[in-house]
């Protein structure tokens, strides 16, 4: 163990837990001592997220101002100089707390997942692999490979416990993500290739220069294949499909944590790797971005189906986030990942309190429900607060992202960015209307179904789960000043790379 | 003066304490909680407003100070959001405002309240929306009075939605929001364009006088009007939702299906007069860079006070009453800051707007808590089921008639004074303009004595249960605001509130004052005639103007313009297109590729069927093929 470690700096924990975790998976035989497993597993992982952003902002603090802290290297397949290279800055810090809140609350969430319960969780570990291994990796091939070990676990998770036309949507996400990564495979090796760097080290290809006419052809490549993960109209339409039919925790983890690895790597790869075409091409992506925010509040006023609305709202939350990106100026940046935090936060309270209202009422269909407050109070006073979070209460986190996104998108000089922005402001208003057409449906009113006058409300681990995300959204809320300012710190690099 | 940051802290502390505890502590502790809390925080602001108004004065200018001050985000270097306290003369004043009549509320409420389900909650909202309130008027930043603003808004939209069972009151508070929302869109936009320029969110620079801050705006515009009335034009728009001027008035009525302290509170004393607050917040950058848009506040002012006047007097629920004459009133505000010059003379429409906004916050939380006591002894909002109640409740009755007589300006209660300031400004803007709002006072008059007369005289309703007085939480609030009506009047408003906060001496201009008691006295007098016995008039005049009776009970048709855009053209022509075009363009062209490719490879797949014949065939073929092409060319 200790020699692993030495070789793998303590960052690799973040993936060796999940490994544990499966291992301990493997053995188990009860629902006790699967429970027991994912839980210290989850709550581990939970705790090292907090000891990671507090050795994080101490080094800062004490002057460090390498772009990438605690970073080791191995060398793992020389032939093609692959490296595994480690390495955390702010905006990975902000995407592990996401990542091990979600994972953690999604553990509790699926508390007493059926069928099949040991299945699933060596599933969602896998998955935690992935998404983990992704937001430490610094190296392009590595990181590459998180992806993809990410996206597989997805089909099963979705093809075995999900619901309605669950092989369908298994079949039509997982394709459409691969599509999207083969795009990005071709991108990473163009990248790699015609930049001539040694390894395929982020920083060490940043100092390179990618000839122009080489940017041209992998900028699109690279921003579409990460666009697709993170819902870029045209290619969204998996996760209205895919969400409505994945079980609760895969939903949460997936439009939670999975849609981040678009923003973060369109931001990490594409942008900083080739700045020259970002500048060029940005207006294109810019309108396909401003397409998504307006027009995924417009089609999720129409649904009646909780999921799809809620992924609707993601295409709009999560176009929010390349919009802001294309930007390219400090603040818009830090808006940008503030938003990925804040959304993922926000999309997986929805998701888990989805899953808690459909384990009981068994529909989804807002028209089949009404007057829930009465009889589920937790988790309609839960619903009402994750509805306030999305459409930018202050005091809670969505605010807090999308105002950095907007004045960080109006400071810009060209008046075609600052109309564009204010066509993006729009969708808080779009998003009021769809936000309180739920919450006045389903849980105001009177009860719709006889059946739902008897409903029991949130078990304790419900609340576990739930209380959990409250207090994330809250805290982020409330006071941001310490992670704006831990992500802005970071942005800098990486705009200033794209300013030159 | 750092005790300042208790007055907003305690109503946080006690909006997070009782939604915590949600149900589990008996009611009454819950109430006791959030009066005590409210007691101590209006005590303060007293103590506040006595020092303020006592010792800060330099030179005869009230200066501004902020006792407290702290970044909370920081967007970019010079574009940061601070959370703070800013204490000026009118935002001391406010201070007194919100914390007197949301005493009162507290208080009243005990009363009120006391038999509804989730009395915890009620009181967790309440101060949740005293704490945002306060915030807003004491915010240091235009940013922070965005944060405020907004949290207001729920705070408003929870409250209304209260009685969360009725789908009446869902639908109220869902329009109130979105309504207000859309409003503050155009806030956000008018902060956005309003910080690109000047680089800054702080009201003491973009209010100091000091014109580099907008050396950027020389010059810049766009579509041909200058950026500064295009962000002072934007950001009145949030105030107009806020403050429900036409055409962004349609929330109001409908937020009435609150409880009646709520509508005390928010939707007549405090929350609607936000709108009013921000321009005078703002006022020194309208009369400076913008002389045009405060010139078309002005106008907006008149037409909503106009229009809701007129719908007033032919309403039948009570509290619809009051809401439009609130929505007319707030008209008055509005028209005496745009009219308005800066300091000394020139800016009495000021003075004269602030000064009204006080004392139509006392009397119209009385009528409203009034009609809350009516509401509550003939359990109906019709006037149709009221009359005669006089001899039932002798202290609402008074204490009713009290802000009646002020409202229609009548000395020497509060309501005269100050609205007669109003009009002499709006006389010398221009005599139409001070005619317009005279004809509008007369009205009041009308239409408040139709109300009193309807509720407290007139044919005798009868009643299953004989109406009574309301107990002593309710009869203290309605007291101690009558008490405040009849005073404020004589407060040297002049010497407080002014628009460059130096002294001005308040002077009674007697023609105009003459003429619109005179006025007042006969619309009261024809209410009189036509509503204190059961009179044929009234009817005969509905006959008479059937057209305009109808168009006015229908409050015009402004709600239906309003179902009309959102119903037919947002829903069914924008939002059910798109999400059709989601599933059948887009995705179908998705789904598409997925089926050619199968089409594909069930139509080659025969290629790779196994049998060692064919491959045997089509080899044999393919090297005839090529030695053929070999052997020609």
């Amino acid at each position: 163990m200790g020699v692993i470690l030495y070789y793998m700096n303590f960052l690799s924990l973040f993936v060796l837990i999940p490994v544990l975790m499966m291992l301990g998976l493997f053995v188990s035989n009860s629902r006790k001592q699967i429970q027991f497993i994912t839980a210290t597993g989850a709550s581990l992982l939970l705790i090292l997220s907090g000891i990671i952003t507090y050795m994080y902002l101490t080094e800062r603090a004490a002057g460090n101002v390498a772009e990438m802290l605690f970073t080791a290297d191995t060398v793992w397949y020389a032939p093609f100089n692959i490296h595994y290279s480690v390495g955390v800055d702010g905006i990975s810090v902000a995407m592990l707390i996401l990542s091990s809140i979600i994972v953690f609350t999604g553990v509790f969430a699926s508390w007493k997942i059926d069928p099949l319960p040991k299945e699933f969780f060596l599933w969602y570990s896998l998955l935690s692999i992935g998404v983990y291994g992704f937001f430490i990796s610094t190296d392009l091939f590595t990181m590459f490979m998180y992806y993809e070990i990410a996206l597989i676990p997805m089909y099963l998770l979705i093809g075995i416990w999900g619901t309605g036309r669950k092989e369908y949507s298994a079949m039509k996400l997982t394709l459409m993500l691969m599509g999207g990564s083969a795009l990005l495979l071709v991108g990473i090796l163009g990248i790699y290739y015609t930049s001539g760097a040694t390894s395929m080290n982020l920083l060490e290809i940043a100092k390179m220069k990618i000839p122009l006419t080489a940017q041209y052809y992998f900028f699109p490549l690279t921003f579409l294949g990460f666009g697709v993960l993170g819902a870029l109209f045209p290619f969204h339409t998996w996760s209205p499909d895919g969400h409505a039919s994945a079980p609760t925790a895969v939903s949460m983890l997936h439009a939670g944590v999975l849609m981040k690895l678009g923003g973060y790597g369109c931001f990490r790869v594409a942008m900083y790797l080739m700045p020259q075409a970002a500048h060029e091409m940005a207006w294109f992506f810019l309108i396909l971005t401003g397409i998504s925010v307006v027009y995924g509040a417009f089609a999720a006023i129409h649904q009646t189906d909780l999921k799809y609305i809620n992924a609707y709202s993601s295409v709009s939350h999560c176009g929010l986030v390349l919009f802001a990106i294309l930007m390219m100026n400090e603040t818009a940046a830090t808006g940008a990942i503030l938003q990925m935090l804040s959304h993922g936060l926000m999309t997986a309270l929805f998701f888990a309190l989805i899953g808690m209202i459909y384990g009981r009422t068994h529909t989804r269909l807002i028209t089949e429900m009404g007057g829930l407050m009465k009889v589920l109070p937790f988790l309609g006073v839960s619903y009402v607060i994750a509805g306030l979070a999305s459409l930018g209460l202050p005091g809670l986190s969505g605010f807090v992202a999308e105002m950095t996104i907007f004045f960080g998108s109006f400071q810009h000089t060209d008046t075609f960015h600052r109309v564009m922005t204010i066509i993006a402001c729009m969708s808080i208003v779009i998003t009021a209307v769809y936000i309180l057409r739920v919450v006045g449906k389903i849980l105001f009113g009177a009860i719709q179904d006889a059946h739902h006058e008897h409903l029991t409300d949130a078990t304790w681990f419900e609340r576990i789960s739930v209380v959990t995300l409250i207090i994330a959204i809250v805290a982020i809320g409330s006071a941001p000043f310490w992670i704006s300012g831990m992500i802005h710190e970071s942005v800098i690099p990486v705009i200033s790379h794209l300013a030159k | 003066m750092q005790y300042t940051l208790l007055i907003l802290v305690l109503p946080l502390l006690s909006f997070i304490v009782l939604g915590l505890v949600d149900s589990k502590w008996k009611p009454k502790v819950a109430g006791t909680i959030g009066t005590v809390v409210l007691g101590i925080i209006t005590a303060l602001s007293y103590f506040a407003a006595w020092e303020y108004f006592s010792m800060h004065r330099i030179a005869g200018v009230y200066e501004k100070i902020i006792p407290f001050n702290i970044e909370w985000l920081r967007f970019t270097d010079y574009l940061h959001i601070n959370l703070g306290i800013l204490l000026d003369p009118i935002s001391v004043m406010m201070l007194v405002v919100i914390t007197t009549v949301s005493f009162m509320v507290n208080i009243y409420s005990l009363g009120y309240m006391v038999n509804e389900k989730g009395f915890e909650r009620y009181y967790a909202f309440l101060s949740l929306f005293t704490f945002s309130m306060l915030g807003l008027v004491v915010a240091t930043n235009i940013f922070q009075m965005y944060i405020f603003w907004e949290l207001v808004g729920v705070s408003s939209y929870l409250l209304i939605g209260f009685y969360y069972t009725k789908p009446s009151a869902v639908a109220a508070a869902k329009k109130a929001f979105i309504v207000t929302r859309f409003a503050d869109l155009g806030f956000l936009i008018g902060i956005l364009v309003l910080s690109f320029y000047t680089k800054t969110f702080d009201f003491g620079i973009l209010t100091s006088g000091d014109t580099s801050v907008f050396a950027s705006t020389v010059g810049a515009s766009f579509m041909g009007i200058s950026v500064m009335s295009w962000a002072l034009g934007l950001i009145f728009i949030g105030g107009a939702g806020k403050s429900a001027m036409f055409p962004l008035q349609i929330w109001l009525p409908d937020a009435m299906e609150g409880p009646t302290p709520v509508s005390a509170l928010i939707h007549a004393a405090t929350m609607v007069v936000a709108g009013v607050f921000l321009v005078a917040r703002l006022f020194p950058l309208y009369v400076v860079y913008s002389p045009e848009v405060l010139h078309g506040i002005a106008y907006v002012g008149a037409f909503t006070s106009l229009f809701a006047a007129i719908i007033a007097c032919v309403q039948t629920d009570i509290k619809r009453v009051l809401a439009f004459s609130t929505i007319s009133q707030i008209g008055f505000m509005m028209v005496g800051l745009g009219v308005s010059g800066n300091g000394g003379h020139e800016g009495v429409g000021y003075m004269a707007s602030m000064f009204h906004l006080f004392t139509h916050a006392m009397f119209k939380a009385l009528l409203f808590l009034g009609a809350g006591s009516v509401i509550h002894a003939v359990r109906s909002n019709e006037m149709s089921h009221m009359g005669g109640l006089r001899k039932y409740m002798p202290i609402t009755n008074i204490t009713f008639l009290i802000a009646c007589l002020a409202i229609a300006g009548i000395p020497p209660f509060s309501g005269f004074f100050s609205k007669d300031e109003i009009l002499s400004a709006c006389y010398e803007f221009s005599p139409y303009m001070g005619a317009t709002m005279t004809f509008i006072a007369g009205l009041t008059a009308f239409y408040m004595f139709r109300l009193y007369f309807n509720i407290f005289w007139g044919k005798e309703h009868k009643h299953q249960h004989t109406p009574h007085e309301s107990p002593f939480a309710m009869a203290l609030p309605l007291v101690f605001l009558a008490t405040v009506t009849v005073l404020a009047g004589w407060i040297p408003f002049g010497h407080f509130v002014t628009s460059d906060r130096a002294n001005y001496d308040i002077h009674l201009d007697f023609t105009v004052a003459t003429i619109s008691v005179l006025i007042a006295v006969c619309s009261i007098t024809l209410a009189i005639i036509m509503y204190r016995k059961e009179s044929k008039v009234p009817k005969r005049l509905a006959t008479t103007f059937s057209g305009l009776h109808k168009a006015a009970t229908n409050r015009f048709y402004i709600d239906e313009v309003y179902i009309f855009i959102t119903k037919k053209i947002i829903f069914n022509n924008i939002s059910l297109p798109l999400a059709w075009f989601d599933r059948h363009v887009i995705d179908a062209t998705m789904n598409g590729m997925a089926g050619t490719t199968q089409w594909v490879s069930v139509k080659i797949k025969g290629f790779q069927s196994g049998q060692v014949q064919q491959y045997a065939y089509v080899f044999l073929l393919g090297t005839l093929i090529i030695t053929a092409l070999v052997l020609i060319f």
